[in-house]
């Protein structure tokens, strides 16, 4: 059986990384009582609090935590008309967090996820991993056996050519869960009770040209680097289709990431997932997702980018442009969707405005 | 262990290049003596092989290869290619085969890892390579697909190779272990992974499986590095074979795994040594790498000596002309095709 740490463990005192260049963002409906577990380690930082759901409800955050909060109200005022492409009623709205924050890296983090432990019952900090995971290469253009050869004790294996040992920078950490797996309603329903007790202490980087299932829960990226590509869609109230935020915004980031000669890194650091959400609700959220992304994964997997596309935003806009052209046949929930992304880079830009002598974030492999 | 695997299906090749293995195989027994072997001994070693008793296997040597192969041809399995005379000569459905110098490494929990088990496993359940698993193997217990994992894709393809991996000495190159002597391996990573279709990655032979029935032709011996010699960082003939095998893998819909089984690698030979004396294949690599990156297999290639002789073909042209090492490399492919053909091409049917 695995346990989260408790937070006595988790009191390790630590020297905060880069805590002024990272924001973290959670997505909430309820209250933040998780954030006392994870005191120790994000405390340092600054939070960005997307509120979801009924704006005049008052959100508690704990005390002593530096923070700024987001309702519904304070969205529809910031983008105005703009603000159709962030989601209602569906934690998807939490890129508007993302869209705000000033800062070069993003930990997401939802919450209902604890600290875990390690196999020595340790308490995992999951921030140091992701900024760690972040601040190393990522090797997308040969598969290194012996995982990232950037951690400690471990190295290139026999083979590995010199040329391609420098690694590219790395856009996105996507962490692992212990406890409640990430796994869909019909897995879900038919094994109620799998927990996820295996540690596996890898951290390995996605091979270019490979797709993946980027899961929200417990996620860092680079801003400066593939920001502008974590829209996360639209889901929620008035929408087709939920829990197919994070998936989408994945898809995205890869081809992007492809595209740029940036890397994505999976596997450490794990955090505890607490609660197990209905199956039925997310078999009614997720069904036509499922039909559909029989559709998706192919489109993304021949999706090509023009050699001009240089920068993220552009890379952006020409998938929105693919998208509408090929999946608006398969519902037109597509079409609106790629209006939708159209409208997240001009609200993007519109909140983060170029500096003045600022390069391109990005140049096509 | 499988139910539906019979021990009589599966060959364990052991290439010989030291002669003592007396430990070597008391250390396995608990693991191998319940299978067939098949020891090849490297045909320049001059010493008598001492086995200890109690094996059910086979033992070939220089004249053994010799009859089989013909005394011009049997040169192509000196030193660490004498492995694949085992592969040529097994008729079983699956091979194992460890370098002689692993010995059964323990998990983290400190229990005997048993490396034909878990290879055994690996092959007998389905690959994932068109879309990555964030939860590594799905077919492992306490494991499954994600969200947001296709489930057209669930099915998966059957893994033809899996590729475990290496405790205390990693499989480095000379530059890098020479860089840090003192480096070991001691992280247990308790995974099994499917590399993805068109991602090449270095496949060491130091501990590998192989279901021979699918893809047996594609290991092979033909990279012969000029300085080749009988440490592991004096050779690239595994990586060269591993990347025709990814390859025609990629092409043919078969699956590579990679992960676990770990072997506890004895430490031998000395890092500054071999690199004083090869570094050509670090060197090669370079051309190696963009080069099977590159290839395109012709839809016509439906089999895997289909894929092997496409391959050499692509070599001979591409790269023939830059060394004549590849030269020598392509032609040893063609010539292997036609050697496995006459020598290598039958398994016993399943259930005899």
């Amino acid at each position: 059986m695995v346990e989260p740490a408790t937070a006595t463990q988790a009191a390790a005192p630590v020297m905060p990384q880069l805590k002024d260049e990272l924001d973290i963002v959670i997505p909430t409906i309820r209250n933040l009582d998780f954030l006392e577990m994870w005191r120790p380690f994000f405390q340092p930082y600054h939070l960005i609090i997307v509120q979801d759901g009924d704006p005049s409800k008052t959100i508690k955050v704990p005390p002593g935590f530096d923070y700024e909060l987001y309702n519904r109200n304070d969205i529809n005022k910031i983008l105005g008309p703009k603000a159709s492409c962030i989601s209602f009623k569906d934690s998807a709205c939490r890129c508007f967090g993302y869209m705000v924050s000033k800062k070069k890296y993003i930990f997401t983090i939802d919450d209902d996820c604890f600290v875990a432990k390690d196999p020595s019952g340790k308490a995992v900090n999951a921030l140091e991993q992701h900024i760690k995971n972040l601040q190393c290469p990522s090797t997308p253009f040969f598969f290194n056996t012996l995982y990232d050869p950037f951690r400690e004790g471990a190295d290139f294996v026999r083979g590995y050519p010199f040329s391609l040992r420098e690694g590219v920078p790395t856009a996105v950490s996507h962490g692992l869960w212990l406890n409640i797996p990430d796994y869909d309603a019909p897995t879900q329903l038919v094994k109620p009770l799998e927990r996820n007790t295996r540690f596996v202490d890898a951290v390995l980087t996605i091979p270019k040209g490979t797709l993946f299932p980027m899961c929200g829960m417990n996620l860092a990226f680079d801003r400066d680097l593939i920001g502008p590509a974590m829209y996360f869609g639209l889901m929620g109230d008035g929408q087709p289709i939920g829990r197919y935020d994070d998936m989408w915004a994945g898809w995205c980031i890869k081809v992007i990431c492809d595209h740029l000669g940036l890397g994505v890194k999976t596997g450490l650091p794990y955090i505890y997932h607490s609660k197990a959400s209905n199956p039925f609700v997310n078999l009614r959220k997720e069904y036509k997702g499922i039909f559909w992304q029989e559709e998706i994964i192919p489109f993304f997997q021949q999706a090509v980018l023009p050699k001009d596309c240089t920068t993220v935003q552009k890379c952006y806009v020409e998938l929105a442009k693919q998208v509408k052209e090929k999946l608006s046949k398969v519902d037109p929930y597509f079409d609106k969707l790629a209006d939708a992304m159209v409208t997240w880079i001009k609200a993007w830009d519109e909140l983060n405005p170029p500096t003045a002598g600022s390069v391109p974030n990005g140049k096509a492999a | 262990m499988s139910l539906s695997i019979k021990d009589h299906e599966i060959d364990i090749v052991i290439g010989a290049l030291r002669s003592d293995l007396t430990s070597f195989m008391s250390e396995w027994r608990p693991i191998f003596s319940r299978f067939h072997l098949i020891i090849v001994k490297d045909p320049d070693l001059k010493e008598e092989l001492k086995i200890p008793e109690g094996f059910n296997l086979d033992v070939y040597k220089k004249p053994d290869i010799d009859c089989v192969v013909g005394t011009s041809t049997s040169t192509i399995f000196s030193g660490y290619s004498c492995r694949y005379f085992g592969y040529l000569v097994s008729r079983k459905k699956y091979i194992i085969s460890v370098d002689d110098d692993c010995y059964p490494a323990k998990d983290n929990k400190g229990i005997l890892v048993d490396a034909v088990a878990q290879h055994i496993t690996n092959l007998t359940t389905p690959a994932t390579p068109f879309f990555f698993n964030t939860l590594y193997d799905p077919f492992t217990e306490g494991a499954d697909f994600v969200r947001g994992y296709p489930f057209s894709l669930r099915s998966g393809v059957q893994c033809a190779l899996s590729c475990g991996l290496w405790l205390n000495l990693a499989d480095y190159d000379a530059p890098t272990q020479a860089l840090k002597p003192e480096e070991r391996n001691s992280r247990y990573v308790d995974a099994v992974l499917t590399v993805p279709a068109r991602s090449l990655m270095p496949i060491s032979g130091i501990n590998i499986a192989f279901n021979r029935e699918v893809i047996g032709p594609a290991l092979l011996p033909s990279l012969r590095l000029g300085g080749e010699g009988k440490f592991r960082w004096e050779t690239m003939e595994d990586i060269w074979s591993g990347m025709c095998v990814k390859v025609a893998c990629d092409h043919l819909g078969l699956g590579v795994k990679t992960g676990m089984p770990y072997v506890w690698r004895n430490d031998r030979g000395d890092a500054i040594a071999s690199l004083r004396k090869e570094w050509e294949g670090v060197k090669l690599m370079e051309e190696v790498v963009p080069f099977f990156q590159s290839v395109r297999l012709p839809r016509e290639a439906t089999t895997t000596e289909d894929c092997v002789a496409e391959v050499a073909n692509v070599v001979k042209e591409q790269l023939g002309s830059k060394d004549p090492i590849f030269a020598r490399a392509a032609k040893a492919m063609v010539d292997w095709v036609m050697l496995w053909k006459s020598v290598g091409s039958s398994t016993s049917s399943p259930g005899a």
